[in-house]
């Protein structure tokens, strides 16, 4: 081990103070803390710091996304072959086909990013983030299979740079990295995000069966054709990981006992859409309202609620302002699946609007503690004078 | 009449090398010193010149701010140089201890039987006043005002930190002779806050409002008190005074002479048989950790693992510290640290280490920043180390900002920097609370007052 960090420090020397490489030093450190957590002491403040950095944060995020992605590329096999009579294959040559597929658009996704993240942090002359690792293996997850890799790569671009360095980089950015580059697609090239034959691997060659999402089919006024066990399972049509709700919650689990997701944003997210969803059964005015609780279980809302709501940055950052915007994710999410046909998926809007009206949550929830506090030096001066 | 705190949020934090309850005697130093530094804000005009002798007690500088708050010299000797830095800022005072004290006589007094103006003038000249301190801003008292309170807190909840109880067990006289001197100088009540558990010697103090506080670490912290008994509001002014402090201006009122020993622990898992010593405050370090130490590559700390100030080896022994910690330094590399739950070895308050299914472990820590400063990201994890009624990001975020009006509405006055100490050792982003604090008080000091 000694003989490797000599090797690395050696390396080094040239990115060191003063040095020839010193303007790209984030580059070569960002690429030595990935091996070694760095000898830094503290200086200032308490002595001792606890073990926990973000890269472990991150990772663990990453951790609790391989449940559902291991299932979408297995899905992606199984809603590809399901379209040609007669294949029935098991589960291997589907993954594999699956990853075969995914994979490019991973790499893609993470090279793409993390070189506009490295350019950035030489420029600006700080450290590289963590944030994009895990940025970076959302925006693959939520893109329809089929999507050609340049527009994924321009998708990348279009929200690392402008939805997230243009507000001044990690932790600063309003709107989920990972949303922005979703909704950048959908708004730029409709036709490969939306429809009947961009959510199952190379459906235009295959003349079968319709390759629609649950609600595409919902709002067409389609028979749905699958029961619920088979919708909270994933075994249909859909962007790359977001159809098993089983195994999000798997993922939600795992970033719920770890700490990393706020479970406020979570549970709050699923009853507020649970509350809409039974509400407009109630009224049952058409199919998408009284698919009721289905909606739980398709489309974007569990995979949207567990892995994009819960971004702490774009998110609220009060403990109350969490509850009431995961609620209200939930209620405008399925309030825009039924009320606008245009977007039979709703989640992604519904989180863009809510991301912009965090800050105006986390002012509100504030703002009672500021007048807690003027209330109180009040009466005190009442009782003095 | 007792009134309970309970405190919720926080963290015990379980270390390896607590002392043991044995006292003994640090031998004397050949050189005492004090550092302005210790003392915030304060600027000192010295009263002694290179070469002069003074006695223990005698005045060596007072503040330039407040003239009538006076700093005394700890032990009788000679001064031996004062050490200045740019613009000649006196950075230190050195002086030679003779071989016994001699101290400055003042006349015995029963703080009792004084008017507020005799107590006030009493601790002024026999340097006394220093420890007392002001909350909001956590600065020495100004000698002007009149404090609506006066806390202690007779609870030291940080790890490794001497036990208060047992510090003033043969103490209790002083003690409360020093309390009926503070409760001359307020228009309020004495608050003095002890721990839950068990019961103190202490705890018979008459004079003086007693709380039992039961809770994990910053339970102990006066500020923590203070917002659960009597919030400061924009304008307050409570004074606190430490434990100890309290039993030397006791002693003071008793024997008339200011008496700058004090019983400090001795602690840290670089510390052999780590336990309690009699000290004189500016005592050399060397003087009481020689033949102590473990390891060569160590750090000690003037004061708790969470507030205290690193001090060199011929360093000294600071004016409010009452303990001295040493750990090891942390230089070293880890590979893949950073994986969840690797190096279970270091305790970690969050859920993606180990320590949350081993809650009886003890730790032996070093100074590795365990990770690299990052921007603010994780949310949620300073308020469950926050007991106060204040949201820590966002302040700290109006601090960083400069922003007064941000930070008087968030609550600046009810903070000093001690209470963001564990906001400090916990947060993902590695970032400095304390000092964040410190600056933004700093600032509140001059651009309000």
């Amino acid at each position: 081990m000694k003989f490797l960090r000599d090797k690395i420090d050696q390396i080094k020397k040239p990115f060191g103070k003063g040095e020839k490489f010193e303007k790209f030093a984030p580059a070569i450190n960002a690429l030595d803390t990935f091996l070694y957590v760095p000898n830094h002491t503290t200086h200032k403040g308490a002595h001792i710091r606890d073990a926990v950095d973000l890269k472990r944060t991150m990772i663990t995020v990453i951790l609790a996304l391989v449940p559902a992605l291991i299932f979408g590329m297995y899905n992606a096999g199984l809603q590809h072959f399901s379209q040609i009579e007669g294949s029935d294959m098991t589960f291997m040559p589907l993954f594999l086909f699956g990853l075969w597929k995914i994979l490019p658009m991973i790499i893609v996704s993470y090279g793409v990013g993390l070189a506009i993240e490295f350019v950035f942090a030489i420029y600006r002359g700080h450290e590289v983030n963590e944030g994009y690792l895990v940025t970076g293996l959302l925006i693959p997850m939520i893109m329809p299979i089929d999507l050609p890799l340049w527009m994924l790569a321009l998708s990348v671009v279009f929200a690392v740079v402008i939805g997230k360095e243009a507000f001044g980089g990690t932790g600063m950015n309003i709107l989920n990295p990972a949303l922005v580059a979703r909704a950048f697609a959908f708004f730029a090239y409709p036709t490969f995000m939306s429809g009947d034959k961009v959510w199952v691997a190379d459906a235009t060659t295959v003349d079968g069966i319709s390759g629609e999402t649950i609600l595409g089919k919902l709002a067409a006024g389609k028979e749905v054709g699958y029961n619920t066990m088979d919708m909270f399972g994933g075994y249909i049509p859909g962007s790359v990981a977001e159809t098993s709700t089983l195994w999000i919650l798997v993922g939600a689990a795992i970033l719920i006992i770890t700490g990393v997701a706020s479970w406020r944003i979570i549970v709050s997210g699923f009853i507020g859409a649970a509350i809409m969803a039974l509400g407009f059964e109630a009224w049952g005015a058409n199919a998408l309202m009284n698919f009721g609780l289905n909606h739980l279980v398709v489309g974007g809302l569990a995979f949207g609620v567990v892995f994009m709501a819960t971004d702490p940055v774009s998110g609220a950052q009060t403990n109350t302002g969490k509850v009431i915007y995961g609620f209200l994710i939930g209620v405008f999410g399925i309030l825009i699946r039924v009320f606008n046909p245009a977007y039979p998926e709703g989640i992604m809007l519904a989180i863009l609007l809510l991301n912009v009206f965090a800050p105006t949550i986390d002012h509100y929830v504030i703002q009672s503690n500021v007048n807690r506090r003027k209330k109180r030096a009040a009466v005190n001066q009442l009782k003095t004078v | 009449m007792s009134k309970d705190i309970r405190i919720k949020k926080g963290l015990d934090l379980k270390l390896k090398g607590n002392a043991e309850k044995l006292v003994s005697v640090v031998s004397r130093s050949k050189v005492y010193a004090i550092n302005p530094s210790d003392f915030h804000g304060m600027t000192p005009k010295m009263v002694v010149k290179e070469g002069v002798k003074v006695k223990a007690g005698e005045i060596i500088f007072y503040s330039k701010n407040d003239e009538s708050v006076k700093f005394v010299s700890p032990v009788s000797g000679t001064i031996q140089e004062i050490t200045r830095g740019d613009k000649r800022v006196i950075l230190q005072i050195l002086i030679t201890a003779d071989s016994q004290d001699i101290h400055l006589e003042h006349s015995k007094k029963n703080p009792k039987d004084l008017t507020s103006q005799e107590v006030k003038e009493q601790l002024l000249a026999s340097g006394c006043w220093p420890f007392i301190n002001q909350r909001p801003y956590d600065v020495i008292a100004n000698s002007a005002d009149t404090p609506k309170a006066i806390f202690v807190s007779a609870f030291a909840s940080a790890p490794l930190a001497a036990d208060v109880d047992f510090v003033l067990e043969n103490k209790t006289e002083a003690f409360q002779a020093g309390i009926d001197a503070l409760a001359k100088l307020t228009s309020g009540k004495v608050h003095l806050s002890v721990k839950g558990k068990g019961k103190a010697a202490i705890e018979n103090v008459s004079g003086a409002s007693i709380h039992k506080v039961y809770g994990p670490h910053p339970a102990g912290n006066v500020g923590v008190q203070i917002s659960k008994i009597d919030p400061i509001n924009a304008g307050d002014r409570v004074w606190t005074v430490a434990p100890q402090d309290v039993a030397i201006i006791g002693e003071f009122f008793l024997t008339g002479k200011f008496n700058a020993s004090k019983t400090i622990a001795l602690s840290g898992s670089e510390v052999k048989d780590p336990q309690y010593y009699t000290i004189i405050s500016g005592a050399q370090i060397n003087d009481l950790v020689d033949g102590k130490i473990k390891g060569d590559n160590v750090r000690i700390i003037s004061g708790d693992i969470f507030t205290g100030n690193k001090v060199a080896y011929k360093g000294f022994l600071g004016f409010y510290s009452n303990t001295v910690t040493v750990i090891p330094e942390g230089d070293q590399y880890r590979m893949f640290g950073w994986m969840p739950f690797a190096s279970p070895s270091i305790h970690s308050a969050q859920r993606t280490g180990l320590s949350w299914l081993m809650p009886g472990k003890k730790y032996a820590p070093n100074t590795n920043l365990n990770g690299e400063e990052r921007a603010l990201v994780v949310t949620g994890e300073m308020e469950n180390v926050m007991p106060l009624d204040i949201y820590p990001m966002q302040l700290l975020k109006a601090c960083i900002a400069n922003d007064i009006d941000k930070m008087e509405n968030l609550g600046i006055y009810e903070v000093a920097p001690e209470d963001f100490a564990l906001i400090d050792y916990t947060n993902t982003s590695k970032l400095e609370a304390q000092v964040i604090i410190r600056k933004a008080l700093n600032l509140m000091i001059k651009e309000v007052g």
